[in-house]
């Protein structure tokens, strides 16, 4: 190792067994067509991408907003991993969708430059936690329930949508695996981690209606043989969310079904204020400078 | 140290296969509250680029290690066994595949 | 036995060997070691917060991802190197709270704060490259844990630094307004930079200890003249100015002479007096006193199966002798 130039030294082991130091990063959409298959609506295609890259891409900006506050040191690890995965399918997703619209947007046009009322996400993704239980909860809904429909969508005749999905699903299900985990060992933990366990599954539960809530984006698509219904998760979601508060001894939550009752859905625009905080901390340096290159 | 503050997770020891065949090697440590998150900690830590197929964690207190001071002992009695190796054995070249 | 190990351990050394966790070693090497190593982790895990706090802000998803990614990392490498430290018998909750009581340091450079993006791309390329610096000698410290966590950590790092630089070329062919933006965050950052090589030789009394034990192996104003020389050219293909009046090559020392950073500062931010300690430190404290409450419920939750999978065994009458 040459102190000659300082930069040797990360060449000079090229031992890379000792490290088990990995290289061959893969492009999961290599070789994917991207033309519109035949017999789909551009528009709804559009539309269903930005759905499904708004859940993710909002969902993982709160995780972010987790990094430097995790409860262990290996816990921003593994948030981290998982705020990556989801902003990677945001990426994939919005990049579909500004291709099948045609304008000539691209990923960081449709994540900067939309106003929320714009935004396609479900509610569940941009609501605030008041701690890791409330954080673990909302993962646990948000990965199953998502993890559920991209695996009907590893069939869709759209291929970038099916590479999408398949490369999601295995993501999905090491999160859905650690949400689960953290659900069972704060239901059973100490006496205080149980009550904060309960009342974040009683604070999530009212969101839950909203991801099944017929609509007829995903709905016309699902006839093409592109999307998967909107309600079509819910007994895989029900069956895999009552297995685990059964495993964490949390009894089920009895709060109402908030999705149908309040007067919108995400998937219709209609959001919370807490949609407004996020967008102006996520698009203020980027429409502060305009024309800026980064 | 009458302050000293335990850690409330113990520590495991990470050993990653990093690619079919090899063997899983030693690459550091963690905490964990029990194996099995341990196993998550491990992926998420020692995995992120792509370096493994294959975790083993172990308790570190499960490690049971030779002494230092045995290495006399242990090890050096091996170092004159040269007939143990195959460069021992004079075969003149003209003879194959030997 | 004492005498025996000793002995062994001046051969280690003198053959540029390293010295393992089990061996025997002088106690004021281990101390020395485990405080290096322990001020090490804990710069990488307050280091997370400056750039952290634009991962939600970054302008582009790439950037974002790439920030992410990087601040992950640095998590990362304050886990391998309190990984490290353990192998001594360092605990590292006992370090933790050494860390959020400020009685052990870490790198006062983390303790300024970062006003615009800009800043995400000179802390790439200023500070990880002058930790690159600091840190590339270190794979060859004779502390076998901390030498091998310093190949993977520089390994890691090595695209931190270049992801920095990337941006802040890439900016410097934005807006007029941008590249103002740049200038001012080398000039905020340019001097912190040189101070994270520690005090001047003359000022650095553990240094010749630390040689001797091969733990540093090279001293402070070294690994400054080091980076400020390989620094120069890259803030001239920026298309930056260094705010240095010294700064100039001197043909006969075939290096860059430079000024002298305000060691005054450098002492004042060290001992806490700096525009973030205070904020860092109770970040830190914060979010270990918020995650206090989760890290019991898991060892609960873990003590409640270990015991039921011990009756379960018992039951099957499968308990070994």
């Amino acid at each position: 190792m040459s102190f000659d130039d300082a930069y040797a030294a990360l060449t000079d082991h090229q031992d890379d067994t000792r490290w088990a130091y990995g290289t061959g990063f893969s492009d999961p959409l290599a070789g994917v067509p991207t033309d519109v298959p035949g017999g789909v609506d551009a528009a709804d295609l559009t539309a269903y991408c930005l759905m499904l890259g708004d859940d993710a891409l909002i969902m993982s900006h709160r995780l972010q907003q987790w990094v430097t506050r995790a409860p262990e040191l290996e816990d921003e690890m593994a948030l981290a991993n998982i705020a990556l995965d989801l902003l990677g399918q945001a990426r994939l997703l919005l990049t579909r969708a500004a291709q099948a619209e045609g304008a000539g947007r691209d990923e960081d046009d449709l994540a900067f430059r939309r106003d929320a009322a714009d935004f396609r996400h479900v509610r569940l993704a941009e609501r605030a936690d008041a701690d890791f239980a409330h954080l673990v909860a909302r993962l646990l809904v948000f990965v199953t329930w998502r993890l559920a429909v991209l695996d009907g969508l590893r069939g869709s005749r759209d291929p970038v949508l099916a590479a999408i999905a398949a490369k999601g699903v295995k993501e999905l299900t090491y999160h859905r695996e650690y949400a689960a985990q953290w659900v069972v060992r704060l239901g059973d933990g100490t006496a205080e981690s149980h009550r904060r366990m309960r009342a974040a599954m009683h604070a999530v539960w009212p969101a839950i209606g909203e991801l099944f809530r017929p609509h007829p984006v995903p709905d016309r698509l699902a006839e093409a043989g592109v999307a998967v219904p909107a309600a079509a998760a819910r007994a895989e979601v029900d069956a895999v969310l009552s297995q685990v508060l059964a495993a964490a001894g949390l009894p089920p939550p009895t709060a109402t079904d908030g999705g149908a009752t309040d007067g919108g859905a995400g998937r219709d625009g209609a959001h919370t204020a807490a949609l407004d905080e996020i967008l102006a901390e996520m698009q203020g340096v980027a429409r502060a400078t305009p024309g800026g290159l980064w | 140290m009458s302050d000293e503050i335990r850690h409330e997770w113990p520590l495991f020891e990470v050993f990653v296969r990093a690619k079919r065949g090899l063997n899983h090697v030693h690459v550091g440590s963690l905490r964990a509250a029990d194996h099995r998150m341990a196993v998550h900690h491990a992926r998420d830590l020692y995995t992120r680029r792509n370096e493994g197929v294959s975790i083993w964690v172990v308790r570190s207190d499960d490690v049971t290690a030779s002494e230092p001071g045995d290495r006399d002992a242990f090890f050096a009695p091996s170092a004159d066994k040269v007939y143990r190796h195959p460069t021992h054995y004079r075969i003149p070249d003209s003879v194959p595949h030997i | 036995m004492t005498g025996d190990g000793e002995r062994a351990f001046t051969q280690t050394l003198e053959r540029d060997q390293r010295v393992e966790p089990r061996d025997w070693m002088p106690d004021g090497y281990r101390r020395t070691m485990i405080r290096q190593i322990a001020q090490h982790a804990h710069s990488e895990i307050i280091g997370m917060q400056p750039e952290g706090e634009w991962i939600t802000r970054a302008p582009t998803l790439r950037r974002k991802a790439i920030l992410l990614a990087k601040v992950q990392d640095e998590a990362g490498h304050g886990l391998y190197l309190y990984s490290a430290a353990e192998t001594l018998g360092a605990d590292r909750g006992d370090l933790t709270r050494r860390l959020i009581e400020g009685r052990q340091k870490y790198s006062s450079i983390f303790n300024y704060p970062t006003l615009t993006f800009a800043d995400v791309g000179v802390i790439g390329w200023l500070v990880d490259g002058a930790a690159i610096c600091n840190q590339v000698p270190l794979c060859r410290s004779s502390f076998g844990p901390y030498a091998r966590a310093m190949i993977r950590i520089c390994k890691e790092e090595s695209f931190h630094q270049r992801q920095g630089y990337e941006l802040l070329m890439t900016m410097m062919t934005g807006t007029p307004a941008q590249r103002e933006t740049v200038q001012d965050a080398v000039n905020r950052w340019w001097w912190p930079s040189l101070m994270m090589f520690g005090p001047p030789d003359a000022d650095s009394p553990n240094t010749a200890q630390s040689m001797a034990w091969k733990i540093k192996r090279h001293t402070n104003d070294e690994l400054r003249q080091r980076f400020v020389d390989m620094t120069v050219p890259q803030a001239q293909a920026l298309g930056v100015t260094l705010p240095d009046g010294e700064l100039a090559w001197n043909a006969e020392r075939g290096h860059y002479d430079f000024g002298a950073p305000d060691w005054a500062e450098f002492k004042r931010v060290l001992a806490g007096d700096g525009p973030m300690n205070a904020r860092r430190i109770a970040h830190r404290r914060r979010a270990d006193a918020d995650g206090a409450w989760v890290r019991e419920a898991a060892a609960a939750h873990a003590a409640k199966q270990s015991r039921a999978a011990g009756q379960a065994r018992a039951a099957e009458g499968s308990v070994p002798a």
